[in-house]
């Protein structure tokens, strides 16, 4: 197809422009991302082979990497199932302040981080109006892992819930008609028609809500506690380091963070890529 | 939106006669509303109600004091000044990027396009950190830049630095779904009637994306103001001098003044308030114009 085409970086284009903002985007993605997540590796780099092994698999790192990705991952699970549910409930079903609520959902990307922070666990505290009915059961939540989960659910919740949404809103519903009339029962057609479909947007929204939760900071250092090795988070173990002047320590917690979060990316590219080669839309 | 009426009225009631069919019974269905809407309650308005509660705890003279006290104010006039100067910076380079993404074919711009929704999955941590890495006292910039008296990290220059980080994809990502859904024959039109590029890009692109750009602009002024983890990191919480209000509200939880605290973050719950009524205003009266960028903004 393209032997007698010669290599062109960019296509002809009769608008002008291109130049400029390629060149301010080039800019200032180089001034603020691409130069200051080099001096990241760098950094880590700089501390030698035996010491970001040793770093990274000190039980302290490791514990709280394991908190980090545990309870993002359950997080995220809570949120993928309750996601789909109010998705559903909001497509599918008229009820009074249904448009209220829909518009609620976006509050956690509104909420800053500290305010939900403090406002959970004033929530979740022992003397705290959840709190003290879990208590009740026997069940402490805030200032220990089930506290971090708590929070990164509340981050996690909108990811879900707008990745599933456009496409039950968009779904034939020829096709459940279809489904019926061959002798489909409700629950048949709902579990073998419908899901299957909405499942590489459900994928999706689980796996920003994941990344998302990995990285979160503001809401949880409130709730967690934060007692090493058991509730501390990996983003909080670098502020750590950082307060200690450990950067180099901070940049290789950092960086394996980093690692993971761009994994996350590509993953969450593939399923989008995927979602539209199936649907034709995210 | 038309889920409800996509089935002719007499299947409708074909439907009614046997909801096993293409409908979940009002049982089921009200089971499931019900549990949508407590969960619902349990993770969103419980905790949004408990900031307004806690901040009244101690009466609402004890609120006014706490939010005029002159350390909250300094906290807002700050927070204010970095959402002015980070998102007219990132709204420059947001469309700037969208202009050249959304307009023009070239090799490596599915790259580019990540790079920019970058800043989304890193850690707001990690967003801090590389700016103290480069500019902090023993940062790799900081020898030259004590030696010539420019602070940055402890400062105000490091705030806005590490805003500008985690607030950078927002309005490229909103204009450039929009500004590919439109095309470029209105520009392409323009031009050929003789207008210059600026003219046309004053008056036929921006009006055709302006509802697009100010969503984007909402929800980056709202993440710029709320900012925690990046800003907590290179603020050094020089009270008064680069305390935010989200700093101003850790600190006086952490010093065990739970009202004053909550007074404080009430305001942010408030702007986050305004920022999501603004938004639904956005999406039911321009629901087309910003459909397209809707999905997982």
């Amino acid at each position: 197809m393209s032997e007698a085409r010669p290599f062109r970086w960019r296509e002809p284009s009769i608008l002008p422009g291109f130049g400029l903002a390629f060149g301010v985007l080039a800019a200032g993605l180089s001034v603020l991302i691409l130069i200051p997540l080099a001096a990241l590796v760098l950094k880590a780099a700089s501390a030698g082979p035996a010491d970001i092994v040793a770093i990274a698999t000190a039980p302290r790192t490791i514990a709280a990497l394991r908190l980090s990705f545990g309870a993002a991952f359950v997080a995220a699970l809570v949120n993928a199932v309750f996601g789909l549910l109010i998705a559903w409930v909001l497509v599918r079903y008229r009820f009074p302040g249904r448009r209220f609520v829909d518009a609620a959902v976006d509050l956690p990307f509104a909420l800053p981080t500290a305010v939900a922070g403090i406002a959970l666990t004033a929530l979740w505290a022992g003397n705290g109006w959840l709190g003290s009915l879990a208590a009740s059961f026997g069940v402490k939540v805030a200032y220990t892992p089930l506290g971090v989960m708590i929070a990164l659910i509340f981050v996690g919740l909108p990811f879900v819930v707008r990745s599933v949404q456009p496409v039950l809103a968009d779904a034939q519903r020829d096709v459940e008609e279809a489904s019926a009339l061959l002798g489909a029962t409700r629950w048949r057609t709902v579990f073998c028609v419908i899901l299957p479909n909405v499942l590489p947007a459900l994928l999706t929204g689980f796996t920003l809500a994941f990344a998302r939760a990995i990285g979160e900071y503001g809401s949880v250092i409130f709730i967690a506690g934060n007692v090493p090795m058991v509730s501390e988070i990996a983003p909080l173990l670098i502020v750590i380091r950082l307060e200690q002047f450990d950067y180099a320590g901070a940049a290789v917690v950092g960086v394996l963070m980093l690692a993971a979060s761009l994994v996350l990316l590509l993953l969450i590219n593939a399923l989008q890529a995927w979602s539209r080669r199936r649907l034709g839309y995210v | 939106m038309s889920s409800a009426s996509s089935l002719g009225a007499t299947s409708r009631r074909a439907a009614a006669r046997t909801p096993s069919a293409l409908r979940e019974s009002s049982l089921v269905s009200g089971t499931l509303i019900v549990l949508a809407l407590g969960f619902l309650l349990l993770f969103l308005f419980l905790p949004l109600i408990a900031v307004f509660v806690e901040a009244f705890r101690r009466g609402f003279a004890a609120y006014f004091e706490a939010i005029t006290e002159p350390d909250a104010l300094a906290a807002m006039r700050l927070t204010l000044l970095i959402a002015a100067i980070a998102v007219p910076l990132n709204v420059v380079l947001g469309v700037a990027g969208a202009w050249a993404v959304a307009r023009f074919e070239f090799r490596g711009k599915s790259v580019l396009v990540s790079l920019i929704d970058l800043p989304f999955s890193v850690s707001p941590v990690i967003a801090g950190l590389v700016y103290v890495l480069l500019f902090g006292a023993q940062g790799y910039f900081g020898p030259w830049l004590r030696a010539n008296g420019v602070e940055i990290i402890f400062a105000v220059p490091g705030i806005v630095l590490a805003t500008m980080f985690v607030t950078f994809p927002f309005v490229a990502r909103e204009l450039i779904p929009h500004m590919e859904t439109l095309g470029s024959t209105d520009e392409e039109a323009a031009l050929t009637l003789g207008a210059s590029p600026w003219r046309t890009f004053f008056m036929v692109t921006l009006p055709n994306v302006k509802w697009s750009l100010l969503y984007g602009v909402l929800l980056c002024n709202a993440r710029a103001m709320g900012e925690f983890g990046a800003v907590a990191v290179v603020s050094g919480r020089i009270r008064g001098v680069t305390t935010t209000m989200p700093l101003h509200v850790e600190i006086l939880y952490n010093e065990y003044m739970g009202a004053a605290a909550f007074a404080v973050a009430s305001l942010l719950a408030l702007l986050a308030l305004v920022t999501l009524a603004a938004k639904a205003l956005l999406e039911w009266r321009y629901a087309e114009e910003i459909a397209a960028t809707r999905h997982t903004s």
